[in-house]
């Protein structure tokens, strides 16, 4: 009963799509007045539909109904509770459902509250929302039905990945999706605006906090999958250049780009034909992302299920939305009327640059993960990894963080760079120091060292936003703006370090005896079998100690899942301020010993505390600019009492 | 500066210097391609057309059942990977990777070694048992066969 309510709340939602799209798309006429009125609530009504099926699913999982085919082959009666409601969207047809359903939520979150934006706009924005979620409940409804049943109800799960049942995947894709489908309301406001003609300040004020939502979602989903991977894989690494980390860093670093150049249309009514562009690209990059994960072309722990099909609707649905969306903007963008003028030395300068050089990285980072794809058309297969794509990158990233740390500090429209050569000189001179110091100190090779000099000279800009200003009086916003900064200075940092300072051993160690690595002392005390729901493990017991000081205990170990079989590694952190002790423990290495395999990574964390602080920056520039805009409209609504009050 | 250029002027400004930079971040990705990405041998390939030693390839195959043996070292691995027409010795030391084992495939990444043996740096094993590496899909259907005789074969000989 459960399965068919959610089918039919799914086909319900699917249908108030198309009603949305075509009552939107004849509103736009003249006369249309009765259609206006029911694109807002059909949006509303299919985004609680939506919701309602998700939870059905959920439902279904947290009850492990073995009759329903997903449930059948991703769960297990066994399995922690936690680990089943995850399990609702860890594999092929449950995260479609969650992306339509974030998706619709989205539109409906933007039909409820958003009326900043002249009301014909609005109409073709939601019109091209329903548009972009037909495509996906099609391929929902046709190709991946969630709640199929099977003709006999399976005796018992097939389970769910073992890498999978982590506390990382409860939050790691939700957080993600709603990053990666957040953009498709910058795609549709994008659309939206470029049919009606409507590329205004006013449009990137509307367009600015959802963007920063997206952004925001995205940036805690990627830094959270990093560390998933880093510790639950166990190979010490926290970015591997899979290509479904690129699917995620594509849409960040479109979407990041979007943010600036959205912020100069709003302040400086400039850039505007880019911006459009830049939001038609941003979910487009999520869509490229959700092809390559979903359509199983490229081979990865996220690619659940390879079928041919499923690949070929979702290329279809990418061809018509991207192509469709660049054909309006080649035949739009000429009637896009030129916005403001600015110095090169300016704000905006700064920003154009920026933007450049993170469409740059796009392209990069995109060639990269597409060249093996293409080659293989030509029966040659390669693999592009770090020796690819971190020099190339670095070539567009270090001019950027340079850029990054002078233009805020750079004046709108016109400016000079004598006017803030004081800023400069501090910010340069401390950069030297760095520079001097680290060369001096160690012998590291170039890009970390880079790195290294550049975070601390970055850590250092963010802040000089501050200089000569009235703390109490700096917008929430640019405090956004100045931690978002530092946050990736920190990250720069402990990717530099990471990358400089990693100490690594390999030791085959019997029990009783010890192996040393960096400052760290790791004796193996015991090892002894242990279990758990659905698991049982070999785990070693380990007394490690730090610069000889008070010993901790701590446990990796090495599971061996059931249902189904599969072994993997869990591995053990003590983490203190200054880094990472990164444990490992392998197989019998013969004569009683074990294998080890012991990390210390000084200043690891920062990687992740840095995108943390990326986050939060995004968060209080959201918080300033939702209370700007509150203010705004409450001046507005007391001019016009007022004037309604002088007419009488 | 510009300020004084017409605005149909600096929009034309913008457009080049934006374009001059993706293409070129385009040929610069290009250019690096052809020399970083590292190419994928089947055993066969490598013996017969072997890669300039200390090149960083990939090397998939499967390993060859009662071939792994461990050093005494303890954290030293050498093994033998075949596709059914050649084989090549390899050397790894780490911890194997989870569901690593004879008979089954893997994918190494490393370089030839001038006497011929792969040093490998990295196993790709499979993440589930379900999982063939992506590069051994498109074996010949003779390596395959070969491939699949010899793993039923070991299965069935009690000796192995």
């Amino acid at each position: 009963m459960i399965a068919e309510l959610g089918l039919a709340a799914l086909w319900l939602a699917a249908a108030l799509a198309v009603l949305q799209l075509v009552a939107g798309a004849l509103a736009q006429r003249e006369g249309g007045a009765e259609l206006a009125a029911m694109v807002r609530p059909a949006a509303i009504v299919q985004g609680i539909l939506a919701g309602f099926s998700f939870l059905m699913l959920l439902i279904l999982f947290a009850q492990t109904d073995l009759s329903v085919k997903l449930v059948a082959m991703n769960s297990h009666s066994a399995k922690p509770m936690i680990f089943k409601l995850s399990g609702a969207f860890g594999n092929h047809e449950g995260s479609m459902l969650l992306w339509i359903t974030v998706m619709a939520l989205a539109g409906a979150l933007i039909a409820a509250v958003e009326r900043r934006l002249p009301e014909k706009t609005m109409l073709a924005t939601l019109a091209a929302q329903a548009f972009v979620g037909i495509g996906f409940y099609a391929f929902l409804l046709l190709s991946s039905n969630p709640f199929e049943r099977l003709p006999t109800p399976a005796m018992e799960g097939m389970g769910l990945n073992p890498l999978l049942q982590d506390i990382g995947l409860v939050f790691h894709p939700p957080t993600l999706y709603v990053g990666y489908v957040g953009l498709s309301v910058a795609f549709s406001f994008a659309v939206g605006a470029l049919l009606t003609r409507q590329v205004t300040p006013d449009f990137a004020r509307a367009m600015r906090p959802w963007v920063l939502g997206a952004w925001i979602f995205l940036t805690l989903g990627i830094t959270a999958g990093s560390y998933w991977a880093y510790y639950e894989l166990g190979w010490g690494g926290w970015w591997f250049w899979d290509p479904v980390e690129n699917a995620s860093l594509m849409p960040w670093l479109a979407a990041t780009a979007l943010l600036h150049s959205a912020s100069v249309l709003a302040s400086r009514d400039a850039l505007r034909a880019w911006t459009i562009m830049l939001g038609v690209v941003a979910f487009s990059m999520s869509m490229v992302g959700t092809f390559l994960v979903r359509s199983g072309i490229l081979t990865s722990v996220h690619a659940f299920a390879v079928d041919p099909e499923r690949g070929t609707f979702i290329l279809g649905l990418l061809v018509i939305y991207i192509g469709g969306a660049l054909l309006l903007f080649a035949l739009r963008a000429g009637t896009v009327s030129e916005g403001e003028r600015f110095s090169l030395t300016s704000r905006e300068g700064a920003l154009v640059f920026n933007n450049v050089m993170l469409s740059a990285i796009l392209g990069i980072v995109l060639l990269g993960t597409l060249y093996p794809l293409v080659t293989e058309a030509f029966d040659v297969r390669v693999s592009v990894g770090p020796p690819y794509f971190n020099p190339v990158g670095a070539i567009f990233v270090v001019p950027m963080l340079m850029v990054m740390a002078v233009g805020p500090l750079l004046r709108w429209r016109k400016d000079s760079i004598t006017r803030i050569r004081l800023p400069i000189a501090i910010i340069g001179a401390v950069t030297l120091a760095a520079l001097i110091l680290v060369s001096l100190l160690s012998s590291i090779a170039i890009l970390p060292l880079l790195g290294l000099v550049l975070a601390i000279g970055l850590a250092i800009a963010s802040f000089m936003p501050m200089r000569g200003r009235k703390l109490r009086l700096l917008p929430i916003a640019t405090w956004g703006m100045m931690i978002a900064h530092f946050g990736i200075a920190v990250a720069l940092f402990g990717m530099a370090s990471e990358s400089a300072f990693s100490e690594e051993t390999l030791a085959a160690v019997e029990v009783g005896g010890d192996a040393d690595i960096g400052p760290w002392n790791v004796v193996l005390s015991e090892v002894r079998p242990t279990a758990g729901p659905n698991w049982t493990a070999l785990e070693g017991r380990m007394m490690v100690s730090y610069k000889g000081g008070a010993a901790t205990e701590i446990d990796p170990q090495s599971r061996n899942f059931w249902a189904p079989p599969q072994e993997t590694t869990e591995s053990a952190l003590v983490t203190r301020w200054n880094g990472q002790l990164y444990a490992v423990i392998g197989r019998q290495a013969g004569e009683g010993r074990w294998q080890l395999r012991l990390w210390w990574k000084p200043f690891v964390t920062f990687i992740w505390y840095g995108g943390m602080l990326v986050a939060l920056g995004g968060v209080l520039a959201l918080i300033g600019r939702l209370m700007a805009d509150l203010k705004r409209r409450s001046i507005r609504s007391r001019v016009a009492v007022r004037r309604a009050e002088t007419v009488k | 500066m510009t300020t004084g250029l017409k605005a149909k002027h600096q929009r034309l400004i913008l457009i080049m210097i934006a374009l001059a930079a993706l293409i070129g971040a385009g040929l610069l990705a290009a250019y690096a391609l052809r020399n970083q990405a590292s190419y994928f041998y089947v055993p066969a390939q490598m013996v017969s057309e072997p890669p300039a030693p200390g090149q960083a390839v990939r090397l998939g195959g499967m390993v060859q059942t009662g071939s792994l043996k461990t050093e005494a070292d303890g954290v030293t691995f050498a093994f033998v990977v075949g596709d059914g027409e050649a084989t090549v010795p390899v050397r790894f030391a780490g911890i194997l990777p989870d569901l690593f084992v004879e008979g089954s495939g893997v994918v190494a990444e490393g370089r030839l070694d001038t006497s011929g043996t792969f040093v490998a740096d990295n196993l790709l094993a499979k993440h589930d048992e379900n999982y063939v590496p992506r590069e051994l899909e498109d074996m010949t259907e003779h390596q395959a066969q070969q491939v699949v005789a010899e793993t039923t074969a070991s299965e069935q000989d009690p000796g192995a």
